[in-house]
């Protein structure tokens, strides 16, 4: 590897803050990206390290091992880390912002509480510019990550059926999860209407894989998989990786990136486990704390040398914050339904996926079906929209409730903006002293009308599966933890933070490698894309080892 | 953002009896349905001990309710109560947090748990069968052309 960096000319040294021994690769964060490009680069034999501030989570510590299962969701294994408020997560100002931001910290990240729903970007998501005219093309294409699709779906192991005709032809690696009686509903009505539906990728084991057991229907996939069949990063990734000699710290969180006077990245100062500032040096840098981490971390990284931020000279570290709006519409049937009795997705339409001008806006969205949900959050939910009455009613009202549910998410594409994003607060701060992220995003009129139309088709199919009661929710809620756009990748530094294979155009040993370098968000959930990108990224650092820096 | 636990705020005397007492308006027993209601002393000491996160909001929907009944909550007759506590309960903010208190508490009981026909135990080890569907439904999706839209015209 060609050699970009040298300690000694670091302008940070500090002699009262120890520090470590150099690494080759310094990769921050251990979650569905930074896992993915650790495992990767194994292969070069270069001391790789990473740093992430969260703990391993013990599959005995997931919820689905107690009674108080459902409600350790609102509080240790809430999605939104302000509630969670474990003290290894930051806060996140999300005041101004009418999506709140959900995530997790710890080996694993997003992908401990993600529901595993697994689709891929669609090949009109990455030529959004040259299609519908609007926002940009990515510097890459669906063909480019076609093979690391793949890689990473036979690292991950993901459950499906080859044939979707709105999908170029892929083979999941495992067979479907069951339709159950949910999924069956939602079929017959998607065929009376004549829509196009088929069963989700999602990364479940439902077959032994790779030393997984199979999956059991706990039924609870966001809030962790104690059966160990969800495939979260900490079971996938990450004991390859560490097979292979990576070196993995946690509870050990970054503050700043430091650089030399050559302005490439030195290293980093970190808080370790004792709470001791430390300096780690590295030869390369490689960010992979998603699309509000990276951004806080690039910003708060600032110095004389990069006065508004490590990478910025573009200004666009921050701005173009994507989240993914997500209304979900609701209805009730007369028949018991699976509940909570297996995995929460079960299926997909892709009919209103694709642009049509005639309905009053660009771009689309995913219906993503789901099956129901327990009784304490079914209670608490529908208490929460007006469903369940309180007092002598209750009782009735909630039985005709309970394993009744049909519950449809409308995954819209929302375009960038550079108004929608990523700032450091200036007061909130965590609890090592570094500011806190600051959220200011809105909803654009297109996605407004996307939202609408989406609401009402799902209304639609809701009627045509014979659903009563139904409502929807639009948006604080449903906030799915997609956080994308924030460092964009692209051939024009001027317009870019990083280039089409991930290096920062200001600093030539500085790598992004999470959902913050999406151009656009697609009407997909991230996390197959997001780790494609990682795979296709590390590929390319290890095909230019000898001029990585030039 | 939200508030997170203080854990020195513990409920006073006063603050648990009108919680119980509003409790057992907000889910009564039913002998139709043979089950306790969220005043029964086991779900109600689940309730105190697990308000974590939601103590704070708890204490002032508490608070809105004294409020309400102009006095002690406790010290009304049955029909003043109730009507105070659905007063309460058509209200937001710390409410919902209240009621999620409750709910989650009740809704783990083993009593509630087997009225609904349903074994009392945590998902895992055990988990649940799943049934299969109807694949046959897929046919007509099978037969469709192809949806996803050619980028370039090659066809990729």
């Amino acid at each position: 590897m060609a050699r970009g960096t040298d300690v000694a000319d670091d302008p940070v040294p500090d002699t009262a803050r120890p520090t470590d021994e150099i690494v080759d690769v310094l990769i921050i964060g251990a979650g569905a990206s930074g896992a993915a490009v650790a495992w990767s680069l194994a292969e070069t034999r270069m001391r790789i390290l990473c740093l992430e501030q969260g703990d391993w989570v013990k599959p005995a510590d997931f919820p689905t091992n107690g009674r108080d299962w459902e409600a350790r969701r609102y509080a240790d294994f809430d999605v939104f880390p302000n509630r969670r408020a474990r003290d290894t997560d930051y806060p996140i100002n999300d005041d101004n912002s009418i999506m709140k931001i959900a995530n997790f910290n710890g080996v694993g990240g997003g992908t401990i509480v993600y529901t595993a729903h697994y689709p891929r970007m669609h090949p009109s998501d990455f030529r959004v510019r040259t299609l519908d005219g609007v926002a940009d093309d990515w510097p890459i294409d669906y063909w480019t990550l076609e093979p690391y699709f793949a890689e990473n779906d036979r690292m991950t192991g993901v459950a499906g059926l080859a044939g979707d005709p709105a999908y170029p032809a892929h083979q999941p690696t495992m067979p479907p999860v069951p339709l159950g009686r949910t999924g069956t509903r939602y079929a017959r009505a998607a065929n009376r209407l004549g829509w196009h539906w088929w069963p989700s990728d999602i990364a479940v084991a439902t077959t032994e894989y790779d030393g997984r057991a199979k999956c059991i229907n706990l039924g609870h996939c966001t809030p962790g998989c104690a059966q160990g069949a969800k495939a979260s990063v900490d079971i996938t990734y990450w004991p390859h990786a560490l097979r292979a000699r990576v070196e993995l710290r946690t509870r050990c969180r970054v503050r700043e990136i430091t650089t030399n006077e050559r302005g490439m990245a030195s290293g980093v100062i970190y808080y370790d486990s004792n709470g001791v500032e430390r300096f780690q040096p590295a030869e390369m840098v490689i960010v992979a704390a998603n699309g509000v981490g990276t951004p806080r971390l690039l910003l708060n990284s600032a110095s004389g040398r990069f006065p508004t931020g490590l990478a910025n000279s573009s200004g666009l570290v921050g701005k173009n914050l994507m989240l993914h709006p997500w209304p979900q519409v609701f209805g009730y049937v007369d028949e018991e339904l699976d509940g909570d009795r297996g995995p929460q997705t079960v299926m997909w339409s892709k009919e209103f996926y694709e642009t049509d001008p005639s309905r009053g806006f660009v771009r689309g969205y995913t219906l993503q079906f789901s099956r129901g949900t327990g009784p304490a959050n079914e209670a608490i939910t529908s208490m929460a929209a007006g469903r369940l009455p309180w007092g002598r009613d209750h009782h009735r009202a909630y039985r005709a409730l309970l394993y009744h549910r049909l519950q449809i998410g409308v995954a819209c594409e929302d375009l960038p903006e550079e108004h929608n994003r990523v700032t450091l607060d200036p007061v909130l701060k965590d609890s090592s002293g570094i500011p806190a992220p600051k959220i200011d995003y809105t909803l654009s009129e297109n996605t407004l009308r996307m939202m609408e139309h989406g609401i009402a088709r799902a209304t639609e199919i809701q009627e045509a599966a014979g659903a009563q009661n139904i409502s929807c929710s639009r948006t604080v809620l449903n906030s799915p933890g997609h956080l994308l756009g924030t460092a964009r990748m692209g051939l024009d530094p001027e317009r870019s933070v990083v280039n089409e294979w991930g290096r920062c155009h200001d600093v030539k040993n500085l790598f992004v490698v999470d959902g913050s370098i999406w151009v656009t968000s697609g009407g997909v959930n991230p996390t197959s894309t997001i780790q494609a990108l990682a795979l296709y990224i590390a590929d390319s650092i290890k095909k230019r080892l000898t001029t990585l820096f030039d | 953002m939200s508030a997170v636990e203080d854990p020195e705020a513990e409920l006073t005397p006063a603050e648990r009896r009108d919680l119980r007492r509003l409790a057992g308006f907000m889910i009564p027993a039913s002998a139709e349905y043979g089950v306790p209601g969220a005043d029964d002393e086991a779900i109600f000491t689940d309730i105190v001990r697990s308000l974590g996160r939601d103590r704070n909001d708890v204490r002032a929907a508490l608070a809105m309710l004294r409020q309400i009944a102009g006095g002690e909550f406790a010290d009304l007759d049955e029909a003043s109560a109730e009507a105070a506590a659905m007063a309460l309960l058509s209200r937001e903010g710390p409410v919902l947090a209240l009621g999620r208190a409750v709910l989650q508490c009740y809704y783990r009981d083993d009593r509630v748990f087997r009225s609904l026909g349903r074994e009392p135990r945590p998902p895992y080890p055990k988990g649940h069968e799943l049934e299969q569907g109807d694949w046959s439904l897929l046919d007509a999706v099978r037969v469709r052309s192809r949806m996803w839209r050619d980028v370039d015209g090659t066809g990729n």
